[in-house]
């Protein structure tokens, strides 16, 4: 079976483990995810399966996206993603349901998922700069300061840390752990963050290894 | 949120006293040492509780050898094994964080009589 799953991001709490310590948790909700789709190697140069997850009315899809669903007979669903799989086996085929068992308590999971845009940032809170003193006619106060020498070489090198936009780009948090498992209601805990906001749609993998 | 207050609901315990800042507990609290476990009680004045739901906690303030401890323990952990409440304090406040510049007699709460 293939180990990865599809969620989304419900919201932050916290539990208490064995000891009694508290834990700050994520939870996710992954509701099962269907194999609309299974790509190998020969036919598509890479192999990888296409799930559906969420529900979706028949409103909000196109004939293409339908007529994947229709192949299948899994019934619409709202997302269709990919999930890479490096050695496919055989038996997972369209139609296949991936759910919240493949993963149980004290797991190793990467989670993937697109960050919170925070705009168009300057150094400090985009690269962790320091910043200058606050007074004293300072006028450095946010700023980078130097960016580079002189008349040698007389251009600012290539990555240079400067201000830009920030966020909104995919993200991988390596090496969570899975906290439980609720099977009943399709969630998933893993111990501290998880990128995005609530809502946000995340791929959880397990540790290969 | 939902979703959420099912999670915490599991660990919410409902075996736990009434009890507001003021009041004089004890608070019996589990020690495991080397796979053995026993019961510590920790007895005095509740100062404080905040928050709420599974992250609500609550301290509990006495004078050790002249010298004043306080410890703050979440209300829902399972390191509490039970909470007693000895008496119930007649206080005004919320927070009774004045009684840490107190001392001696004053830095007593009268409690109200059963």
């Amino acid at each position: 079976m293939v180990e990865a799953i599809y969620g989304i991001k419900v919201g932050t709490t916290q539990v208490f483990d064995k000891k009694g310590n508290t834990v700050c948790v994520t939870a996710i909700e992954a509701e099962p995810c269907v194999v609309v789709d299974v790509k190998n190697t020969e036919k598509h140069g890479y192999s990888a399966i296409r799930v559906g997850f969420g529900k979706a009315r028949e409103k909000k899809l196109n004939k293409p996206l339908k007529g994947e669903f229709d192949k299948v007979g899994v019934g619409y669903k709202r997302f269709i993603k990919e999930i890479r799989v490096e050695n496919l086996e055989e038996e997972c085929k369209p139609g296949d349901k991936i759910d919240v068992g493949v993963f149980k308590a004290g797991d190793r999971i990467n989670i993937t998922g697109l960050s919170k845009g925070k705009g168009f940032s300057g150094v400090i809170k985009r690269h962790n700069f320091h910043r200058g003193p606050m007074s004293h006619g300072s006028h450095s106060q946010r700023r980078p300061g130097s960016i580079g020498m002189c008349s040698t070489p007389s251009r600012v090198f290539k990555g240079k840390k400067m201000p830009g936009r920030m966020g909104n780009r995919r993200v991988t948090i390596l090496n969570s752990e899975v906290v439980d498992v609720i099977g009943e209601k399709n969630l998933i805990l893993v111990k501290g963050s998880v990128p995005g906001a609530r809502g946000n749609v995340v791929l959880i993998r397990k540790v290969q290894g | 949120m939902n979703k959420l207050s099912s999670i915490e609901n599991k660990y919410l315990r409902t075996d736990i006293p009434d009890f507001k800042a003021g009041d004089r507990v004890r608070v019996n609290i589990k020690i495991s040492e080397e796979n053995k476990e026993r019961i510590q009680a920790f007895e005095g004045i509740v100062i404080r509780r905040s928050g709420q739901g599974i992250g609500e906690t609550f301290t509990v303030r006495k004078i050790s050898f002249n010298v004043g401890v306080e410890r703050t323990f979440p209300v829902h952990s399972p390191v509490i094994h039970s909470i007693e409440k000895l008496d119930s304090g007649d206080v005004r406040r919320a927070k009774l964080y004045y009684l840490r510049d107190l001392v001696g007699k004053k830095a007593k709460v009268k409690f109200k009589r059963e």
